[in-house]
């Protein structure tokens, strides 16, 4: 229903454009030359006013709609009165589902009663509300239409709109990341009721697999995050050593020596790595270098799991060479020409120039690409489910398995999940955890990134 | 000398300006951009201690020819030069010769004041340091404040210079560059335009700055302005579409030149 309101609504903004518009046109003619706004912002000023309070009325009215539909039904069956505020949602649903036909089984007949009398409400309200709809655009189109005018500033009313829907898209944005990180502090508040604080912050062991039921076979159960923050930490660290050069030195590369030609190829070629899906790398991981790597170590006679972190860092590494690459390649390039002759006028040479005026002064770009590089290894999720261990270890070897923040989130979500029990609730913990992480990596980013921006 | 007023001094000099032994020679000179050529067979030389200038309107390849002087069109994609310049009689384009230790020999202080994102005291100490010329941090001291002085920065920035560079104002910026130009013991130095970008001023300290250079340097100096040519230089070469039109003393270069077309630049009927 909502639907075909919708489009009943963008129908009828489109005619009233061209109404408005051909309306101002004739105005225009009968004054001519003195027309404040041109027949075009007269037009859309009508669809504005057709459309948009229209539509926001009809989200209000589906906002409110299911709950007075609901209050009237409960009321109308015997005996809600009494129940407590799950029962009565338990009734509802149930009301709702023999309305829409899915029986489970024979309903009771004040069920059935009820799913009538929520049958006939549902249609009214549809029927009001297309009702109201039609009047509000009608009303809007109506004065969108009188206020045409020769001197009328519809194209400061129009902008004034097109501000306030951009002021909107930029508060959405804030909203729903609020939304999120409220949803994750609560959450993880619920953790914390269960699990103390300082356990998780401070402890040194992690085993979440505790019973979910009074007759399953489990372990104790210990939340210590920092086993789990040191396998993030000692995997990305590894993706850092094998990216912050790699990914630099190619930038370099490609910027100061590589012929024109060649740059245009590789660079493109090197972006690609950053298009391929991370479970595609994590495959690459599981099936080619953690064998090879554990292989290897065993052959130098160390000792080797076949998840290592060294594998999956390795490849995590491999995924954000273009990111530091790409950005610390618009780095250099932003280097204005002059520096660089500067030094050569000194008599430096193309490394000299290269690694005491270009570095320095391409720092900035350089520290925000691989802060950028940093948070994204920090919070990559499918190669380290697939590639890494699962167990938690304090462990600096890195031929040996360790867990991350992530994949435990990911285990502890999968399968049977109650949202009382320590064990799920630990996941929001952990994401709130790697949330302000990267959180505080993304500031110490945007702060490097600010302080040293005007340097040249 | 001692006994000599300054004034007498640079009299004497520069009634011997034509009579000076040549620092660099440019034979035949052509540039090429790729298919476009910009040069066309310039024959000009550069007097020792004595300051050159070079003018003529947008386009007309002073830059171009000043940027051979050093080599710095190498770092051009697709320059091609054609012809043959020495310095001291050694041809710079010769493959034995290290472009790096030329450019140590011939400075350039550029049109935008460049300095780099570093301190004022690293600004001057980047050139002496790569080249080896300071041993100790007291050497080092020294080379910073006698490039400065001889810049006449000093006193401006001797409690600062472990400020940025590019905090200086655009005057102080481009005396910074000179004296980091001049804190390599450069025999020639090339200005590129160096006061476009400074006020009436900045400007006039610089060109106070480039007469006491001479004593020390060979000077070439690209300029738009007549009068500035007329104020720093002994020499004058006049350039118009790749050609060299004419090269005298810049006293007979602004009274009575040679060329017609020089004559009509001079008096702003074209250009």
């Amino acid at each position: 229903m909502s639907g075909y309101l919708i489009a009943f609504l963008a129908l009828a903004a489109l005619s009233m454009a061209y109404l408005g518009n051909s309306r101002a046109k004739a105005t225009h003619n009968g004054a001519a030359g003195k027309i404040h706004s041109r027949p075009i912002y007269h037009g859309l000023n009508v669809a504005i006013w057709t459309a948009v309070p229209a539509f926001v009325l009809l989200l209000v009215w589906l906002v409110f709609q299911s709950s007075i539909v609901n209050h009237l039904v409960l009321s109308g069956i015997p005996g809600s009165e009494n129940l407590d505020a799950s029962a009565s949602s338990i009734l509802m649903s149930e009301v709702r589902q023999v309305a829409s036909g899915n029986l489970f089984k024979e309903p009771s007949p004040e069920v059935k009663a009820a799913a009538d009398h929520f049958k006939s409400l549902q249609g009214i309200a549809a029927y009001l509300m297309a009702a109201a709809v039609a009047v509000a655009a009608a009303i809007g189109a109506f004065f969108g239409l009188k206020v045409i005018g020769s001197r009328y500033r519809a194209r400061h009313s129009v902008e004034l709109s097109v501000t306030l829907f951009m002021m909107f898209s930029s508060l959405l944005a804030i909203l729903i990341t609020l939304g999120i990180v409220f949803s994750l502090v609560f959450e993880a508040f619920h953790f914390f009721t269960k699990v103390p604080f300082t356990e998780f912050l401070f402890g040194l062991r992690w085993e979440p697999q505790i019973a979910m039921r009074a007759d399953q076979v489990a372990g104790q159960g210990a939340f210590g995050v920092i086993p789990v923050l040191y396998g993030t930490f000692l995997i990305s660290a590894i993706a850092m050593i094998v990216a912050v050069p790699t990914g630099i030195l190619s930038a370099i590369f490609l910027t100061e020596y590589s012929h024109p030609r060649f740059r245009a190829v590789v660079k493109p070629l090197l972006e690609i790595l950053a298009g391929v899906p991370t479970v595609v790398y994590g495959f690459f991981a599981v099936l080619t270098v953690a064998p090879a790597i554990r292989d290897l170590g065993i052959a130098l006679g160390f000792e080797a799991s076949p998840n290592s972190a060294l594998a999956a860092g390795a490849v995590m590494g491999v995924m954000i060479i273009p990111f530091i690459s790409s950005l610390s390649d618009d780095a250099f390039a932003a280097v204005p020409r002059a520096m660089r002759e500067g030094s050569y006028a000194l008599g430096a040479t193309k490394g000299e120039t290269i690694r005491k005026v270009l570095l320095p002064a391409a720092l900035p770009g350089i520290v925000g690409g691989v802060l950028l590089a940093l948070s994204r290894a920090v919070g990559e999720t499918m190669i380290v489910v697939m590639a890494a261990g699962l167990i938690a270890k304090l462990t600096v070897n890195p031929l040996d398995a360790v867990t991350t923040v992530t994949v435990q989130i990911v285990t502890l979500l999968i399968g049977d999940a109650e949202f009382d029990n320590p064990k799920t609730l630990a996941a929001f913990a952990l994401g709130l955890v790697l949330f302000i992480v990267t959180l505080i990596l993304n500031l110490i980013a945007l702060h490097t990134v600010r302080k040293y921006r005007e340097k040249y | 000398m001692n006994m000599m007023s300054e004034a007498a001094v640079e009299k004497a000099l520069d009634k011997n300006m034509s009579d000076a032994p040549l620092k660099m020679i440019g034979k035949d000179v052509s540039v090429y951009y790729g298919e476009k050529r910009a040069l066309f067979d310039v024959n000009l030389n550069v007097r020792k201690n004595t300051v050159t200038a070079l003018i003529g309107p947008s386009g007309c390849g002073k830059s171009t020819f000043l940027r051979t002087l050093n080599r710095m069109n190498d770092t051009i994609d697709g320059c091609r030069i054609t012809g043959k310049i020495t310095l001291d009689n050694a041809d710079i384009y010769d493959p034995s010769v290290d472009v790096v230790e030329l450019r140590a020999r011939v400075g350039m202080v550029f049109q935008k004041p460049n300095p780099f994102p570093k301190s004022i005291y690293e600004n001057i100490a980047y050139g002496p340091r790569i080249h080896g010329l300071a041993k100790t941090k007291a050497d080092m001291d020294r080379i910073v404040e006698s490039s400065l002085q001889r810049a006449g920065l000093w006193n401006e920035a001797k409690d600062r210079l472990q400020e940025p560079g590019t905090g200086l104002s655009g005057g102080q910026q481009q005396r910074l560059c000179i004296a980091r130009a001049v804190a390599v013991s450069p025999e020639v130095i090339l200005m590129d335009e160096p006061c476009s970008a400074l006020d009436p001023i900045a400007t006039a300290k610089v060109e106070e700055l480039i007469h006491e250079l001479r004593t020390n340097f060979t000077i070439v100096i690209v300029t738009h302005s007549m009068q500035q040519a007329a104020r720093v230089s002994q020499r004058t070469a006049m350039f118009h579409l790749g050609n060299l039109v004419e090269e005298n003393d810049t006293d007979k270069m602004f009274t009575n030149p040679d060329d017609q077309r020089t004559q009509d630049y001079i008096m702003g009927r074209f250009g």
